[in-house]
């Protein structure tokens, strides 16, 4: 009885899997499919000259395909301005985002001090108030600092290695608090009882082993600050001051007229750094470093 | 090396006491084991030791001095943890030298000092893998490497051995009881498993409700519980336990566990346990491998009794039967070939001068 009754429920199980197998495939297609067209039809665009682009032909083909887009655009002073700017104000974001988000994720994820639990909280709900809501009074201080202290802020590239922090901390702080809540406690005793203080605590075990939520803090902070858009455009205003997102906007689309290969271009030259960000880390983000630690 | 004293050591988390004052003197060298089931408060007493928690009240000393106010690196401890709590991106080597190159030990002695211990432990050839590679034994074998090379004053275990199979936990017990013999650390090792209780320790300290029930060498514990509780924690199967009535007659005292079965108190205990007669709420205690099988000739103080035999359990080398005393089940060790089956009648006998006279309205052993 039961020997009969066996291989049908695995074979119950083996079908089960499968269909769960098909509509994983179908969901998935339907993303790639969603999500890839819009760079599939940049790509295309990029290609065409601009009497191309406004000629009407077939918009997903390419008949006379030219790289003078690409072309133009590296050899653009304006655009290596902007790339340099945006390269900057992201890679000191995200070192300046690392230096407090990490200290501080340790702090309140392993030092019990009064009012701990609501700090975190209180971390995380700054990340949930819009910049939309923010850049109004964000001038009124800035105007204010230039009153007071005769130091202008405003239409300078640098801003937003002041402002972004704020979009940043928050929310890498909070991811990073819940990846050193998972490393076991006794992680820290043990490294107390060796003798550790709590900076080498830090240093020689939170920080190695929480490196996967480090690198994926370490994306999200770039990947912000390199694709903002609307404090750039709120605070900067001279040409050679723009970040990348805005300095596109502003320089290739002059009144109604849309320089579209150029602009395609440009989007997709633009995306290739985060790109390359996610395909080196990527690896990190995967590996499981706390498997062995305790019990497994 | 170092003597380790508690002194009145007591432990509140927020409101609730999880040790209720402790007083223990452990003596260099020696092997205590602090055993006793769960929220007994063994653990924190351990973690109190190692300064992973606050004293509320007490105090503890190491090597003669109150550390209660001194953080962990600075007591000259080492500990491990029942999760073993390896660093996981470590090698064994760098987890094993991690407290000495903090302390900066220059390299060539930490080399000597891992080699020393790899060797002891013999897990020469794991020194280069990291933990995941490990299996819980090997992991378990790096956690005590890791306490070995600090040679510090005391050792703690924190149940070490919970994480481990059956087979491997009694080769880890003889692994620990060797490195023990070879370093002769101060060591206190907390578990909830008595046997390993029995085992390990010079001396076993067996604790329930946040207080010591009682100290004593293993085979004093076993033989001379002071305790209910401990008379029942303590041997596996458990100490039989049954009500009884203490009665005079002729003379001497007899123990009546029901209407038919009364047994005489041997005559060396008639004095010990005369005050307490006619009592009510006492109970009665044997082990089960003093009642056996009724042999030819009866050793003194070995009382012939019938019971009819509810379960049979064969063990291999012995077979444990169960039967009903007056509604108590007790437990009998008997020759596998003496056993009878489920339900038949057995000729068994009683060694009395192996019985326990416990007061249960004190839980004290008379």
């Amino acid at each position: 009885m039961l020997e009969g009754a066996l291989p049908r429920k695995s074979g119950s199980m083996k079908r089960d899997r499968r269909s769960a197998l098909v509509w994983s495939y179908f969901f998935l297609v339907l993303f790639v499919i969603f999500f890839l067209t819009p760079p599939i039809y940049m790509f295309i665009t990029s290609l065409k000259s601009s009497a191309e682009v406004g000629a009407v032909t077939n918009p997903w083909w390419v008949y006379h395909p030219t790289l003078e887009n690409y072309q133009a655009l590296i050899f653009s002073p304006d655009y290596q301005t902007f790339f340099v700017n945006s390269a900057m104000v992201s890679v000191v974001v995200v070192i300046v985002t690392m230096l407090i988000s990490i200290p501080a994720a340790f702090a309140l994820a392993r030092m019990k001090f009064w009012g701990s639990a609501t700090l975190a909280m209180g971390v995380f709900l700054t990340y949930l108030i819009p910049e939309t809501l923010l850049f109004i009074p964000l001038f009124k201080i800035f105007a204010w600092v230039n009153e007071t202290f005769d130091i202008q802020l405003i239409n300078h590239w640098w801003v937003c290695i002041i402002i972004f922090p704020t979009l940043t901390v928050p929310f890498c702080t909070w991811i990073m608090i819940g990846y050193f809540a998972s490393i076991p406690k006794e992680l820290d005793e043990a490294a107390l009882i060796d003798g550790a203080g709590y900076l080498q605590m830090l240093t020689r075990i939170f920080i190695p082993v929480a490196l996967p939520g480090i690198i994926a803090a370490t994306i999200f902070a770039f990947t912000v600050s390199w694709a903002d858009f609307l404090y750039p455009l709120a605070f900067t205003t001279s040409a050679d001051q723009m970040l990348l997102p805005t300095g596109i906007y502003s320089t290739l689309i002059k009144g109604d007229v849309y320089a579209w290969g150029q602009i395609m271009a440009a989007c997709l030259l633009g995306a290739l750094p985060p790109l390359l960000i996610y395909a080196f880390l990527m690896d990190y983000y995967i590996a499981g470093l706390t498997a062995g630690a305790t019990k497994g | 090396m170092a003597q380790v004293n508690l002194r009145k050591l007591v432990k509140h988390y927020d409101e609730t006491p999880a040790v209720r004052g402790i007083d223990l003197d452990i003596p260099d060298k020696e092997f205590v084991v602090l055993v006793g089931p769960s929220g007994c408060g063994k653990t924190t007493t351990l973690r109190m030791i190692a300064g992973l928690e606050d004293v509320t009240d007490g105090d503890v000393l190491i090597g003669g001095e109150v550390v209660n106010d001194m953080p962990p690196k600075e007591r000259d401890i080492a500990m491990v943890f029942q999760n073993y709590a390896l660093y996981p991106h470590m090698t064994v080597y760098e987890n094993m030298s991690f407290g000495l190159r903090l302390k900066k030990v220059p390299k060539e002695e930490i080399a000597r000092r891992v080699q020393a211990a790899a060797q002891i432990l013999d897990i020469g050839r794991l020194l280069e893998r990291k933990p995941k590679q490990l299996s819980g034994g090997q992991r378990q074998r790096v956690a005590m490497g890791r306490a070995i090379v600090r040679n510090p004053k005391v050792f703690l275990f924190d149940e070490p051995l919970s994480n481990l199979d059956a087979q491997l936990r009694v080769q880890m017990r003889i692994e620990i009881k060797k490195v023990h013999q070879k370093v002769r650390t101060t060591t206190v090792y907390v578990t909830h498993d008595q046997v390993e209780a029995m085992t390990l320790a010079d001396r076993v300290v067996v604790m329930n409700n946040g207080r010591i029930e009682q100290v004593g060498a293993p085979n004093d514990l076993y033989h001379a519980p002071a305790t209910k509780f401990v008379a029942s924690f303590i041997g596996s199967p458990a100490m039989n336990l049954m009500p009884c009535r203490l009665e005079e007659a002729a003379g001497g005292l007899r123990v009546r566990l029901s209407e038919q079965l009364e047994l005489p108190v041997p005559a060396e205990r008639t004095a010990r346990y005369r005050a307490h007669a006619g009592k009510p709420s006492l109970l009665f205690g044997l082990r089960p491998e003093h009642i056996i099988e009724q042999r030819p000739h009866l050793d003194p103080g070995q009382q012939p009794f019938e019971a009819k035999i509810n379960v049979v359990e064969p063990m291999g080398m012995e077979t444990l039967v169960y039967f009903a005393v007056n509604g108590a089940e007790v437990c009998g060790r008997v020759e596998p070939a003496a056993a009878g089956g489920e339900g038949s009648r057995m000729k068994l006998v009683a060694d009395l001068r192996r019985m326990h006279l416990i007061d249960d309205s004190t839980g004290r052993v008379l």
